[in-house]
């Protein structure tokens, strides 16, 4: 189950490329799609393959390590809004061990501690009862520091 | 007469906060005042340019506004970078013959209100939940850039104030600059820290206002009194995520600035004069690397000491003091590069800041998220004489 974000986050609307990674979410797996003609693992979703230009019929998707390293990260001192109230934040790129970078925060840990290169783990988040939308996704993919 | 296209008027709005203008009238001052710096009026242009900052439906609705009889229409979108990816249209536009007075406007009102930046902001772009659901905005992202760079060469932060001190220094001699207060290293290491590890004073200004261009045909440029200055070579260069293999310390510059050098015949050592991009002092730090001036990587060490600084600097830079200090009209620095490489090039600049015979200026945009996804566009622009 995921657990409830403390992050101010909206919940993000699913479409037809995207739902399959929204929907995993809720199980507390990260779901991604892959090119079965060129095996290249695709960021953001979609069914289309960016790599070879294979079409939909050769998208298939599994279920990721969620395990990764920090590409880049930067601790958000200064923001308006919902997030200015909760500041400092991580907002970073993760590595995953499948190839694709992908933005997100670190959480559960010193904002001052994460450094590039560090190890990282999937974590699940779902939105915050107050943000939930009609037709909404529920969950939110954060990461923390892995042992 | 070289053969190539030309541009034969600038303009930029003299405003910074504009509460009593509509974006509409504001794009129809910098067109009145780019075409009265060419000598020529709203009767002769028959094409127009506009982006995203445009109100309405593409370039129709201001083609209305602005009482214009076009044969040529084009709103390319690459955000900032839009109005130099412009003049390569254009000047392709008036080698085919399907124009010969081309405008190009530019206006918004970030200040003050009114509309935002336009098309580029669209929800529905397939990225969007997955970059919006973070606390993203603007500068952090271009901080995600900053630290991998530092994070691969070394780079520091007062290599980058170094940036900001070499606008600062030239805004000075701006009257209509938004900050014509010159700072120091320490002073831009010292502003506040919005995300790590860009400063306040990493960052451009916010101002209302707008800019115009006016490109002609070589036979037009031949009619006008007005010191004409051709448009020798152009590259433009689109660069995104890549499916996810994201690469924070390369900008779209790595393949427009081949291009347009190319297509111009001379290399980096050959310019005088630099219009860079300069939405944050990290943009100008990986443009240059990635345009060829020095080797990647080494960007930090080469704009320290004062290389940025006009005259005496090795690669003089943003001599109106650029979008860190004088103008970021409607969040879009494109247009103003191209107005100050212009005003080098026909000796127009401040006399504080002017580049001593200056015959070759490179002029360069970046639209969109830096390294992120982002249209880079590069305009070698020359002289006649």
């Amino acid at each position: 189950m995921p657990t409830e974000s403390n992050l101010p986050t909206n919940a993000a609307y699913p479409t037809l490329d995207s739902e399959p990674f929204w929907d995993a979410l809720n199980d507390d797996r990260l779901h991604l799609p892959r090119c079965t003609a060129c095996a290249y693992v695709i960021w953001y979703p979609r069914h289309h393959c960016p790599n070879c230009g294979a079409g939909r019929d050769q998208i298939e998707w599994f279920d990721a390590s969620g395990r990764g390293a920090v590409y880049s990260y930067t601790v958000v001192r200064r923001n308006r809004g919902s997030w200015g109230e909760i500041l400092p934040y991580i907002v970073a790129y993760v590595e995953l061990d499948e190839g694709p970078r992908i933005m997100t925060n670190i959480v559960e840990c010193d904002p001052e501690s994460v450094t590039i290169g560090q190890a990282v783990e999937a974590v699940f988040h779902s939105v915050p009862e107050a943000r939930q939308r009609e037709h909404g996704a529920t969950g939110v993919l954060r990461f923390r520091p892995s042992a | 007469m070289s053969p190539h296209a030309h541009i034969a008027g600038v303009f930029e709005h003299p405003g910074r906060t504009l509460p009593d203008h509509t974006v509409a009238q504001i794009h129809a001052e910098v067109a009145a005042g780019a075409l009265a710096d060419a000598g020529l009026t709203f009767a002769d242009v028959d094409g127009f340019f506009c982006a995203g900052d445009a109100p309405g439906f593409g370039g129709l609705s201001m083609a209305e506004y602005l009482g214009l009889n076009c044969r040529y229409i084009d709103s390319t979108e690459t955000g900032g970078s839009s109005y130099l990816v412009h003049v390569q249209h254009a000047a392709e536009a008036i080698a085919a013959g399907r124009c010969s007075v081309a405008l190009i406007t530019l206006a918004g009102k970030p200040r003050t209100g009114g509309a935002g930046p336009g098309a580029s902001a669209r929800s529905d772009a397939p990225e969007s939940d997955f970059e919006n659901l973070f606390g993203l905005n603007i500068i952090n992202g271009y901080a995600l850039a900053a630290q991998r760079h530092m994070y691969e060469f070394g780079t520091t932060s007062a290599q980058l104030a170094e940036i900001k001190v070499a606008a600062s220094t030239h805004a000075q001699h701006n009257p209509n600059a938004f900050l014509p207060t010159m700072v120091t290293i320490d002073e831009v290491l010292e502003s506040p820290v919005i995300a790590d590890p860009l400063h306040r004073l990493d960052a451009c200004v916010i101002t209302d206002g707008g800019g115009a261009l006016v490109v002609v045909s070589p036979e037009i440029a031949a009619s006008l009194d007005r010191h004409t200055i051709p448009v020798l070579g152009t590259g433009v260069g689109i660069k995104h995520t890549s499916g996810g293999r994201i690469d924070l310390t390369h900008t779209g510059a790595v393949i427009s600035g081949p291009a347009a050098f190319a297509e111009a015949g001379v290399s980096p050592t050959d310019i005088d004069y630099v219009s860079i991009y300069d939405s944050f002092t990290i943009t100008v730090l990986m443009t240059i690397e990635d345009l060829g001036f020095c080797p990647k990587g080494q960007g930090g060490g080469f704009v320290s000491d004062g290389a940025l600084q006009s005259p005496n600097g090795i690669l003089p830079f943003n001599t109106d003091g650029g979008g860190l200090c004088n103008n970021h009209p409607a969040n879009r620095g494109g247009m103003t590069k191209v107005v100050e490489a212009v005003r080098q090039l026909r000796g127009e600049a401040h006399p504080a800041v002017q580049v001593p015979d200056c015959k070759l200026a490179l002029a360069h945009g970046t639209g969109g998220s830096l390294a992120t996804r982002m249209g880079s566009a590069t305009l070698i622009l020359g002289r006649d004489d």
